[in-house]
């Protein structure tokens, strides 16, 4: 087994220090019982109970949890086909599609956000949860298709082989073979997907109409304010789920495949 | 684990399957990708108006030929005139290129010892080391900006600690400064920062490190040498998945940066959101494009050679 040398074992400690330090610090002075954010008071849970009255908040959380479980879904199945469409088979344009993948994960958002909202003036779209909904599965299927294609790439073909050579049609090939063999990906792409989604403010200002307020939209507007406890409490829920949610999904691909690739690692 | 699916292939060979899996991610993006791009140039083209949607010319398709001949007589190149001649815009490109310069270097020098510590670890805690440096970027780039709001206010945490180790005697001020928006970035892009360069660490092949070592050269000149030079491509694809969406960055600069000099992203986002010229904000983004293409078009070079070397 290797060993850590001094100068790594301090560049690994510093680096997560760095990374979770103020995640924590946010997480503690949400139990604060001052409400004054800068002066400890005690532990308290009275933040969390106000929000349970703040009924614009809950609204904006249930908005965006919609938003992010339906444009993940519609990503991940267009981002895998994009996946299968780029690792398995040869066509014409098959550049500019890859060009088109690729440019969406570093484009800044103020230009998709704002190059989507003069298309849907164009097209004369009534602007809402629609809109915001196709605008992050545009953003995120490229974020799946490259999850998925990095185990595409990865796995063994002769599987598939085998099937056609026994005579199975492409089409089953693909859901009895491929699919489950790739599920742990695609499962990695949607709560990728999902966590994009949900973490949007610049895309969902611009594609937003009357009404649809989303969670960061919401909590944004409270931050240039100002800090307020009530918004520690929320961005430790916030945490919590995703925490949560990315916990189970590596437990999961843990368990389904002994290969050691952790999630997200495209 | 799903169920066997009851599709069945009506047709004797792969081509129908094939041609949806690749059509229909193909037409969504080309349609909400492509073609709101190319509105975008369009309406940068245009005047202002107060008219809704709050621009002229509008293409008419009704009017048949004279309808377009009208709108291409329309266009003009009067807002990149204007870009070009108030300081303010050209200040925000080379303010963002000068931030996305600035903080992709300090990613380099923090994340190049983290991702190589990582590599270096034993096998087994490293997919457990790696999740640790992702996990952050799951939670909300908004809440990891808000945190450091905490901390770096006046009377916040890390004032707070620099008076009591008596490094300072009156708090210092560190929002809406640009400390504070480097803070910020190097905070929130180090995962893809990290990760690129983890990849590329780990592929590196031991032996030619023992070699090296037998030969008598010390270890930090083992990792100049020869480990930073393999690892060139992740060097080069974390720093334009930093530095590429750093130029645009709005949420950063505007929440922890000052109001004095602004960035490019907030400049496009005050012009649309707050003075409602539309085609002025278009021009500021195809700008920001035509300044990005070719960074793009690098890391876009480096992505696909990367998979088709792994095929």
């Amino acid at each position: 087994m290797r060993r850590l040398s001094l100068t790594n074992l301090v560049a690994l400690v510093l680096g997560l220090a760095f990374l979770y330090a103020p995640i924590a610090i946010l997480v503690v002075y949400s139990f604060n019982a001052s409400r004054l954010v800068t002066v400890w008071g005690g532990w308290s849970t009275r933040w969390y109970a106000a929000l349970i009255e703040d009924r614009a908040m809950i609204d904006a959380a249930l908005a965006s949890l919609g938003i992010a479980i339906v444009s993940a879904a519609l990503a991940t199945v267009l981002g895998t086909m994009a996946a299968m469409a780029l690792t398995r088979f040869r066509f014409r344009g098959r550049l500019p599609f890859a060009a088109m993948i690729y440019a969406p994960l570093v484009m800044p958002e103020v230009i998709t956000g704002l190059s989507l909202l003069l298309l849907f003036v164009a097209i004369d779209l009534d602007r809402g949860f629609f809109t915001i909904i196709i605008a992050h599965t545009t953003l995120t299927m490229c974020f799946v298709a490259i999850v998925v294609q990095s185990r595409l790439a990865n796995f063994d073909r002769s599987l598939e082989e085998a099937a056609m050579d026994l005579g199975c049609p492409p089409g089953r090939t693909f859901f009895a073979i491929t699919l489950p063999l790739i599920m742990p990906a695609v499962i990695a792409g949607f709560l990728l997907a999902f966590s994009l989604s949900l973490d949007d403010l610049v895309i969902a200002s611009f594609t937003t109409g009357p009404g649809a307020t989303t969670l960061p939209i919401r909590i944004y507007s409270e931050v240039r304010l100002g800090v307020k406890p009530e918004i520690n409490a929320v961005c430790t829920i916030f945490i919590a789920v995703v925490a949560g949610a990315v916990v189970t999904a590596s437990l999961i691909e843990k368990s389904r495949n002994r290969e050691r690739r952790p999630l997200l690692t495209a | 684990m799903a169920k066997r699916s009851v599709h069945t292939d009506r047709g004797s060979t792969a081509a129908p399957g094939a041609r949806l899996f690749i059509a229909a991610p193909y037409l969504w993006l080309l349609g909400f990708f492509l073609v709101p791009f190319l509105i975008v140039l369009k309406i940068s083209l245009s005047e202002t108006a107060i008219a809704q949607p709050p621009y002229v010319p509008v293409l008419d398709f009704a009017a048949g030929f004279r309808g377009i001949r009208d709108f291409v007589a329309g266009l003009s190149f009067a807002n990149y005139v204007t870009i070009a001649g108030d300081d303010l815009y050209v200040f925000s490109y080379l303010k963002s290129l000068k931030v996305a310069v600035v903080s992709t270097v300090l990613l380099l020098l923090c994340g190049v010892p983290l991702a190589y510590a990582v590599a270096r670890a034993p096998r087994r805690a490293q997919p457990l080391l790696v999740t640790l440096v992702v996990l952050p970027f799951w939670t909300s780039f908004l809440i990891r900006v808000y945190a450091w709001i905490n901390i770096l206010q006046r009377d916040g945490l890390l004032n707070q600690a620099l008076i009591w180790l008596g490094l300072v005697d009156q708090p210092a001020t560190w929002l809406a400064t640009d400390t504070a928006v480097y803070i910020g970035l190097v905070y929130s892009y180090l995962p893809f920062m990290v990760l690129p360069l983890y990849a590329s660490f780990e592929k590196l092949d031991e032996s030619l490190l023992e070699a090296a070592a037998d030969l008598g050269c010390p270890r930090w000149k083992t990792f100049f040498v020869i480990t930073l030079p393999l690892a060139l491509r992740g060097l080069g694809a974390g720093a334009l998945l930093c530095f590429v969406p750093i130029v645009g960055e709005f949420v950063v600069p505007d929440l922890l940066g000052g109001s004095d000099a602004t960035m490019i992203g907030q400049t496009l986002w005050t012009e649309f959101f707050a003075n409602k010229d539309w085609p002025v904000a278009s021009a500021v983004a195809v700008v920001l494009v035509v300044l990005l293409v070719a960074p793009i078009a690098v890391y876009q070079h480096l992505q696909t050679r990367e998979i088709e070397g792994r095929q």
